[in-house]
C-alpha cells in the first residue's frame, strides 16, 4: 500500500495522477478462511483491522451482499459522542471516540473527524434531570460533560430559539469532545487498512446460509459458493436476524427503519452537533453546507429502508420552531436504514449457542459512532474465544440473567 | 402511508391513528417454564424479513388492540384479524399462501 501524504499529491500532480493505486484489493474468495466477517460495514471491516492489527490474525474474508459500506454505514448522520449513562455503554462508545481521534492518522486516510461538540437539548423538566444524572455519570466514567445552562447554548449555537412555546430549552448536555466524520471514509480507511494486510474483502457475495457440523460453525454458503471458516462473525446490523435464523437461533432484536434528510446547502449557520430527544430531531452541518437532520425511529418491523412519512414531518415541524431559519429551507433528499433494536437499546457482542460463531449486533440507532470500538471489543471476542472487559456486559445471556444495559431512558431515541 | 382496517370498528386506519405492539402470538409460558423459555418467551422474536403476524391498536379509533398479517419487506397487508385468537385464522394463511405460493412461515 502506497502511504497517501502531501508528498504523494505533489508527485502525483506533476505525473498526471496516473500513479495512484486502488485503495483495496478485490480478490474471488478463497475456499477457507480462518475467520470469515459476514458484512463490510463499518463494524465489520473494523473487526476484521483489529483481528489482524491487535491479534495478529490475517487469515480473513470480510463478506458483503452489496457494496462496501452500503449498508447503515453510509445512511447514518455521522454523529459521534460517549455521553452514555450506564459504564459498559460508556466504556465502549468512549473507547470509540477516542479511537475516532486518532483514525486519519492510524489508518493513514483522512475521515474528516471533526471534534465540534455535541449538545443534547434539555426540553423539559424530566429530560432536564436525566441529563443532569448523565452529567454526573460521565464525571465518574471519566467522559468529558457538563449539563450548562440556556445562555450558553445561546452562545454555541445563536439560530437557535431558546424560549419557543413549546419546547423551550432549559439547559443542555454538552460533549465539546463529540463530533462528526466523514462516514463512508471511516469504511474505505478501514477497508484499504484491511487490504493492505492480506485479508480479503469480498463485495456482491450474499451469505445464504450457515453451515454447521456437530454444533460447531464450518463454514458459509454464499452466492460465490462454500467458503470454509473456523470461526464466524455475524456483523450485519439491520438483517442480524436472518443471518441468525440461518445459524439455528433468534435473538433479543426487532427491526425498525430510522430515516434521516438533508437540506439544499447554506453558508456556515452552525458549528455544533444538536439533538433534541423530546421532538426527535437532530441536525448538524455538513461541509458541504447541507443541513444533516435525523428523525425517529418507526415503531413496527420493517426492511424497506425507507420509512414513514409523518415522522419526518413531526420532526422537521420541531426543528423549524427550534431553528426558526430553517423554516424556508428545501430539504433535498430522505432516505431510510434498517436499524435493529434490543430491549435494552444496548448492542449484543457475544458467544452464541453455535460454536465458533459470533454475533456483533443491536446498536440500535448508535452504530456509526461505535464502530471503532465495537471493532475493537469484537475482534477480541473472535480471537480469544472469550469477551474482553468492553464487550463482556453485551453478552446475549444478560437478557435471561436480567442483567440489562438500560439506555431506553438515557438515550431513547435518536441518534 | 401503513393503511390498516380496523376488523373491529371497519375504519381503514392510517398509521397515525394505530400503536404498533409488536410480533403477535406469543405463547405465554407458565411457571413451570426453564429460563431459557421463559426469556424466549420474553425476549426473543422471529423479526422475520417477509410476512409478519404482529398486534396492533386502533389507538386514537376504538382502542381495540387486533392482529395484523403484513409483509415486512413490501409493506404489503394481507389481512387484519380479531385479537381474541392464539393464532392466525385459517382463511388469513389462505390469504397470504394466495399472494406468496410456498410460503411456510407458519408455525
Amino acid at each position: 500500500m502506497r502511504r497517501y501524504s502531501a508528498f504523494a499529491i505533489a508527485r502525483e500532480a506533476v505525473r498526471y495522477h496516473q500513479g495512484w493505486e486502488r485503495a483495496w484489493r478485490s480478490p474471488a474468495p478463497r475456499p477457507a478462511y480462518e475467520v470469515v466477517v459476514v458484512g463490510a460495514g463499518g463494524h465489520g471491516l473494523a473487526t476484521a483491522y483489529y483481528l489482524a492489527r491487535n491479534h495478529g490474525i490475517t487469515d480473513v474474508a470480510v463478506l458483503e451482499k452489496g457494496w462496501l459500506g452500503g449498508g447503515n454505514t453510509g445512511r447514518n448522520t455521522t454523529i459521534i459522542r460517549s455521553n452514555y449513562l450506564q459504564d459498559p455503554s460508556a466504556a465502549i462508545y468512549e473507547k470509540a471516540r477516542s479511537l475516532y481521534e486518532t483514525m486519519s492518522r492510524d489508518l493513514n486516510m483522512n475521515v474528516m473527524f471533526s471534534p465540534r461538540g455535541v449538545l443534547m437539548l434539555a426540553q423539559t423538566e424530566h429530560e432536564k434531570r436525566g441529563y443532569l444524572r448523565t452529567a454526573h455519570a460521565n464525571r465518574l466514567q471519566g467522559v468529558a460533560t457538563e449539563f450548562i445552562g440556556p445562555e450558553r447554548v445561546k452562545e454555541l449555537v445563536p439560530i437557535i430559539n431558546v424560549s419557543g412555546p413549546r419546547y423551550p430549552v432549559l439547559g443542555a448536555l454538552w460533549q465539546p469532545r463529540g463530533g462528526t466524520a466523514r462516514h463512508d471514509a471511516v469504511a474505505w480507511a478501514y477497508a484499504r487498512a484491511c487490504s493492505a494486510m492480506g485479508i480479503d474483502i469480498i463485495q456482491r457475495c450474499e451469505v445464504t446460509g450457515i453451515t454447521q457440523e456437530r454444533g460447531r460453525v464450518t463454514g458459509v454458503e454464499t452466492t460465490r459458493g462454500h467458503i470454509g471458516a473456523k470461526k464466524l462473525a455475524i456483523v450485519v446490523a439491520g438483517h442480524s436476524g436472518v443471518l441468525a435464523e440461518m445459524a439455528g437461533f433468534r435473538l433479543p432484536i426487532e427491526s425498525v427503519a430510522l430515516q434521516a434528510l438533508v437540506s439544499e446547502p447554506i453558508k456556515p449557520a452552525i458549528d455544533v452537533v444538536v439533538m433534541a430527544n423530546t421532538v426527535h430531531g437532530y441536525m448538524s452541518q455538513s461541509d458541504k453546507g447541507e443541513l444533516v437532520i435525523g428523525g425517529g425511529a418507526d415503531g413496527y418491523n420493517n426492511y424497506t429502508q425507507r420509512g414513514s412519512f409523518h415522522h419526518i414531518e413531526e420532526t422537521v415541524r420541531a426543528l423549524v420552531e427550534t431553528f426558526p431559519i430553517i423554516s424556508r429551507l428545501r430539504m433535498m433528499r430522505q432516505w431510510g436504514g434498517i436499524v435493529d433494536m434490543t430491549g435494552d437499546r444496548s448492542p449484543i457482542l457475544s458467544k452464541t449457542p453455535l460454536e465458533g460463531c459470533y454475533i456483533n449486533a443491536g446498536w440500535g440507532t448508535g452504530g456509526f459512532k461505535s464502530i471503532p470500538g465495537s471493532g475493537w471489543a469484537m475482534a477480541e471476542l473472535v480471537a480469544k474465544d472469550a469477551p474482553g472487559p468492553l464487550a463482556a456486559p453485551f453478552g446475549l445471556e444478560r437478557f435471561r440473567e436480567g442483567r440489562f444495559i438500560d439506555e431506553s431512558v438515557a438515550a431513547g431515541v435518536a441518534h | 402511508m401503513l393503511l390498516l382496517e380496523c376488523p373491529y370498528c371497519g375504519v381503514m386506519a392510517d398509521e397515525t391513528e394505530l400503536a404498533p405492539g409488536g410480533e403477535a402470538h406469543i405463547a405465554r409460558r407458565g411457571p413451570e417454564a426453564s429460563e431459557e423459555e421463559f426469556a424466549a418467551y420474553l425476549f426473543e422474536r422471529k423479526n422475520p424479513r417477509g410476512v409478519h403476524f404482529e398486534r396492533w391498536r386502533h389507538a386514537a379509533g376504538c382502542g381495540k388492540w387486533f392482529h395484523a398479517a403484513r409483509d415486512t419487506v413490501t409493506l404489503e397487508v394481507f389481512a387484519t384479524y380479531s385479537a381474541q385468537t392464539l393464532a392466525p385464522p385459517e382463511e388469513v394463511l389462505a390469504a397470504i399462501r394466495r399472494k406468496r405460493p410456498g410460503w411456510e412461515g407458519w408455525p
